[in-house]
Formats: structure tokens, C-alpha cells, sequence
């Protein structure tokens, strides 16, 4: 069979994820295991043009193919998910971000297809194996995958992103596919709107924990956060003490993130928040306990009561 | 309405995990196991929804060899009312235990499935969405948040960009995450209640389900290991090494 690999693009209708710019790398090294098999990219949803262009840019594709409709405005799993399966036939790989998106939709391909799934894929080693984490990370397994046609979610975190060549003008292919009914209704979404630099692909993040002690003392982690261009994470006890809301909660269950630096504040370090951040370039501590096994990671600690160390330090930036 | 809840048996969050020195898996062998804590929420919320009145009955269901009846005991303790044990003998990928629950949502009339999100082994984040799409039914992923309405729910999820509200016709999927609820400790009268809750064994024969698993693990490995740093002991000092030594800040 030949090979062909569609990568399923998450976007907002205007603009590419920064996930999708990581799949597509991700999708680059795989065609490299695959006699350069070409990469498809799928815009899917209520598409406009200039998003088209942009994806058009990226030099590593070999088409964009869109599918465009008002009645698919808001991405819901069970709409599309029949939609791509009836175009992967012609596919040896599909991909997709291990976003909340990738994760909610990807499956239902899978399944759909009657195949099995790669979930937060890490490493390409070869067209049929990957690295992927298991056990929160604490574990990396190497896995070969057998089916006809191999579905993936790719972790952001662990590939670089592609960026836009605007000398490049990859082919755009519109095509129709029937929309499906579902069982499905969107009531709402509450978006959390943010001047700051998107978690997941912030170079910087600072991260507060439940030594913050409250939503109010956040405003220092806050205050931190914007003096370095950052981003601004938590741990799940912040979010569940109510400090911030839980699109911010890093760890295995929330975002992964990687950036050049890391400034855990007041969090101890457990496991599944570790999960989330370790891979950090840098990682900074700031802890009250002296035995908090953040410190453990960390590549500078500093032991000391947050609200004499924290005005210190952003007075000093 | 019936509630068919699916758990997983996994090792307890909080031991250490150990990969066996011929890289072939996680050592389990010795090791305390536990409901995997997000099918634990997904056993919670259906206890809620008994006793609310909403839930007429709730099965608890899991796959795997006799001990997993240990977690189908410990469920049934918290308030499941009698448990469905899938006797298998190698373990299961996420779409064979898809087809597994697939078949028993049919057999059981359930109107609603609940499931962890993801179990803390695998980490995979599969068999709810996977349920969804063979069974043709509507999916809400990573619930914080459910209600009950006639013939349909309404679920709150946590995504990337915020929280989104759903409304589902039943039957209907769910997987839960971890702000949907806070799982209760199990009394030790109900505890001995549980013992004669009726507890069924099955094959998946049984179900007219092959499994057939269509990834092989080649090795499992150990992580690059992250030492510890520095401590530094003033303010000055760290702005000082993040300046000029690690370089990350200006």
C-alpha cells in the first residue's frame, strides 16, 4: 500500500494551533521513514481564506485539503470523526495533536476505522514504532503498531513546530462531504481570554501552587509572569483551592509543557504535576519546604517564604 | 436507567514504579493496586446519580484475570449494585475493551456509560471515545460537571481553551475528569454488603467479541532522569545564575 499521511489540523477557523505546526513536523519524520510519503493537511470546519493561505505556506506539505461548512463551526468529535473516516482510505497515517481536540476526536476515527491508536506520541523511530510515555512518564514505552492504517495524537511538547515559508504555495483541494446529524448539541463555552503567551507554547511559564495560599496572593505569581513575557501555569491543588481556572493546570492530566524556563512557585512537586513540566529546560523551585521533591528536578532552588522572596525578585527583573 | 460504570484495575498512584530489568513492562508483581482513580470518579458519580434518583441501577464492569474481581468488590462496597467480571487472560488494547463494553451496553440497556478518562498505567485516553464511535452514540470527554435531564444530559467539560457545555441525547458516553466529583471511602458494614452483591464472570467469547490487539510494546524503558540542581540562597543569587549561567533571562 502506499503511503500518505493526513494530519487533521486544529485551528480556531482563523489560525493553525501551535499543536498542528508540531504534528506536522512530527508527520515530516515519519514520511522520512517512508520513502518521503506526502503529507496531507485537513481543514476541517468553518474555514476562511486566510487560514488557507497560511497552511498553504507550510513547505512541508503536499496539499491542503478543506472542508468547509457554517454547520461545522463548532468542532464536535462525533460530527467529524465520520466525515475524515470517509476520506481515509487513502491514507497510511493519520494525525492529529494530543490537544483536548486531538484527544476527544482522534479515537473516534480510530475506532471508527477499526484500528487501534498511538496516544501522545513523543518520538518517531521508524513509519510503525514510536516512543510514548506511560505511567505519568515515569515510564517510556517503545510500540510498533500493526494496522492497515496508523492513528497517532502527537505530544506539542516534544516536537519542534514548523513555521510558514511564504515563498511556498502547497496545492488546496476543496472538497464535500456529507455533514451527519449527531446526538450532539453545543450549549457553550467559556473561553478564558489571556493577554499572556499561550501555556503550551510559552517559552517561559511561572506556576503557582497551593503555597500561593490563595486567588488574591496569584496576583504576585501574575506579576512575575508578565515582567518575563510568560505564561502563567498551576498545579491541580490551585485549581482545585480555586486560585485559577483549570485551563491552566499543568501536569499529566493538563497541559505538558516545555519551555525554556520553568518557576515553580510554591508547588511540592507531585508526580503528576511533574509529569506535566519536567522536560523544562530550566527548572526553578521557590518553596517555603525545604524538603519539597520539586527540589528534587529543580536546576535552582530557593528555600524561603514567598512573599519576601517573590516582590524581591520581581523587583529585580 | 441502568448505569454500566467500566473500572480498571492499575497499580496504586502513589507506588513507586519499577520497570522490570528486561524492559518488557512495569513491575506488578508485589505491588499495591487500586481502582484506576479516574474509573473511581466515574463509580462516584453514578452513586450520585442513584441517589439522586436518576440511576436505577449501576453495573460495574472490568476486564481482566480473577484479581480485577478484588476492584469489582471495592466498587461494589462504594455503592455499585451488582458487577459484570470479563475474564481475560492477556491484557486488553483500548478498542478490544471498547468492543467488550460495546456489547454489554447493548446486552444491559445501559442509558448511560461512565469511565475514567484515561487509566494511570497506559495513559491512553481511548475507550471512551472509541465506545462512542461503535456504538454510533454521542461522547462527552473529560466531564466536570453532569446532570441529568429526561432523555438527555447536560455536561460541563474541561478543554484546553476553557470549559464547554454539552447537551447529549441518551444513550450516551462519559468520561470523567478530575474535578467532577470527590470519590467517598467505602464503610465497613457496606464493605460486608458487597461480599453478597451478585458478581458475574464472562468471556468474551461469551460476547461474541475477538480481541485482537494490533500494537506490540517492543520495550519499555526508564525516563532520562532530571538530578537535582542547586540551591541558592538568596534572591540576587538566583537572578544572578539565571542571568549568567543558565542564560533564560536577560
Amino acid at each position: 500500500m502506499s503511503n500518505r499521511i493526513l494530519i487533521v489540523a486544529e485551528h480556531d477557523g482563523k489560525t493553525l494551533s501551535s499543536g498542528t505546526l508540531a504534528t506536522v513536523e512530527a508527520a515530516s519524520q515519519i514520511s522520512r521513514h517512508a520513502n518521503d510519503a506526502p503529507l496531507d493537511l485537513l481543514l476541517i470546519g468553518e474555514i476562511c481564506d486566510g487560514l488557507v493561505q497560511s497552511s498553504a505556506n507550510l513547505a512541508q506539505l503536499s496539499k491542503v485539503v478543506v472542508i468547509s461548512d457554517p454547520r461545522l463551526s463548532t468542532p464536535l468529535s462525533e460530527r467529524l470523526a465520520p466525515m475524515i473516516t470517509a476520506m481515509a482510505e487513502a491514507y497510511s497515517h493519520i494525525l492529529v495533536s494530543a490537544s483536548s481536540f486531538g484527544k476527544d476526536l482522534s479515537p473516534r476515527i480510530a475506532a471508527l476505522l477499526d484500528v487501534g491508536q498511538l496516544s501522545d506520541v513523543i518520538a518517531i523511530e521508524a513509519a510503525d514504532t514510536v516512543i510514548r510515555p506511560i505511567y505519568a512518564g515515569n515510564a517510556l514505552a517503545r510500540v510498533s503498531s500493526q494496522d492497515s492504517i496508523i492513528v497517532m495524537t502527537i505530544r506539542e511538547s516534544a516536537f519542534d513546530k514548523v513555521s510558514a515559508d511564504q515563498q511556498a504555495s502547497v496545492s488546496v483541494e476543496a472538497i464535500d462531504v456529507d455533514v451527519p446529524s449527531i446526538y450532539t448539541e453545543m450549549l457553550g463555552q467559556v473561553v478564558t481570554e489571556s493577554a499572556r503567551p499561550d501555556l503550551s507554547a510559552a517559552d517561559v511559564v511561572i506556576s503557582g501552587g497551593r503555597g500561593v495560599g490563595s486567588k488574591e496572593n496569584f496576583a504576585m505569581v501574575e506579576a512575575l509572569a508578565d515582567k518575563l513575557g510568560g505564561a502563567i501555569g498551576a498545579s491541580r491543588a490551585a485549581v482545585d483551592a480555586g486560585f485559577v481556572t483549570n485551563d491552566l493546570q499543568v501536569g499529566q492530566t493538563g497541559k505538558i509543557v516545555a519551555p525554556r524556563l520553568y518557576i515553580a512557585i510554591g508547588i511540592s512537586g507531585a508526580i503528576q504535576h511533574l509529569a506535566g513540566m519536567k522536560d523544562s529546560k530550566v527548572i526553578v523551585a521557590i518553596n517555603s519546604d525545604p524538603d519539597a521533591p520539586i527540589f528534587e528536578i529543580a536546576d535552582y532552588g530557593l528555600v524561603g517564604d514567598l512573599f519576601e522572596v517573590l516582590p524581591k525578585l520581581i523587583d529585580s527583573l | 436507567m441502568k448505569v454500566l460504570v467500566a473500572i480498571k484495575r492499575v497499580i496504586d498512584p502513589y507506588a513507586k514504579v519499577r520497570i522490570k530489568s528486561d524492559g518488557s513492562g512495569v513491575e506488578t508483581d508485589n505491588v499495591k493496586m487500586a481502582i484506576n482513580p479516574f474509573c473511581e470518579i466515574a463509580v462516584e458519580e453514578a452513586i450520585r446519580l442513584k441517589e439522586a434518583g436518576t440511576a436505577e441501577e449501576i453495573i460495574v464492569v472490568s476486564l481482566g484475570g480473577d484479581e480485577c474481581q478484588e476492584q469489582l468488590r471495592s466498587a461494589l462496597a462504594l455503592g455499585a449494585d451488582r458487577a459484570i467480571h470479563v475474564s481475560v487472560t492477556q491484557t486488553c488494547q483500548p478498542l478490544s475493551v471498547a468492543k467488550v463494553l460495546k456489547a454489554l451496553m447493548e446486552k444491559e440497556q445501559a442509558g448511560i456509560v461512565l469511565l475514567g478518562k484515561q487509566s494511570i498505567d497506559t495513559d491512553n485516553n481511548q475507550v471512551a471515545q472509541m465506545l462512542a464511535a461503535l456504538t454510533g452514540r454521542p461522547q462527552a470527554t473529560f466531564a466536570s460537571k453532569l446532570t441529568v435531564d429526561g432523555e438527555y444530559i447536560e455536561v460541563e467539560r474541561e478543554v484546553d481553551g476553557g470549559l464547554e457545555r454539552l447537551k447529549l441525547a441518551l444513550p450516551a458516553i462519559v468520561s470523567t475528569d478530575l474535578r467532577l466529583n470527590e470519590p467517598r471511602y467505602a464503610s465497613l458494614p457496606n464493605i460486608m454488603k458487597a461480599k453478597r452483591k451478585p458478581m458475574e464472570t464472562m468471556t468474551p467469547d461469551e460476547l461474541s467479541v475477538v480481541i485482537r490487539d494490533s500494537q506490540t510494546v517492543i520495550e519499555v524503558m526508564a525516563p532520562a532522569v532530571r538530578s537535582a540542581g542547586v540551591k541558592v540562597t538568596s534572591v540576587d543569587e538566583l537572578v544572578d545564575k539565571l542571568r549568567n549561567e543558565a542564560k533564560v533571562i536577560d
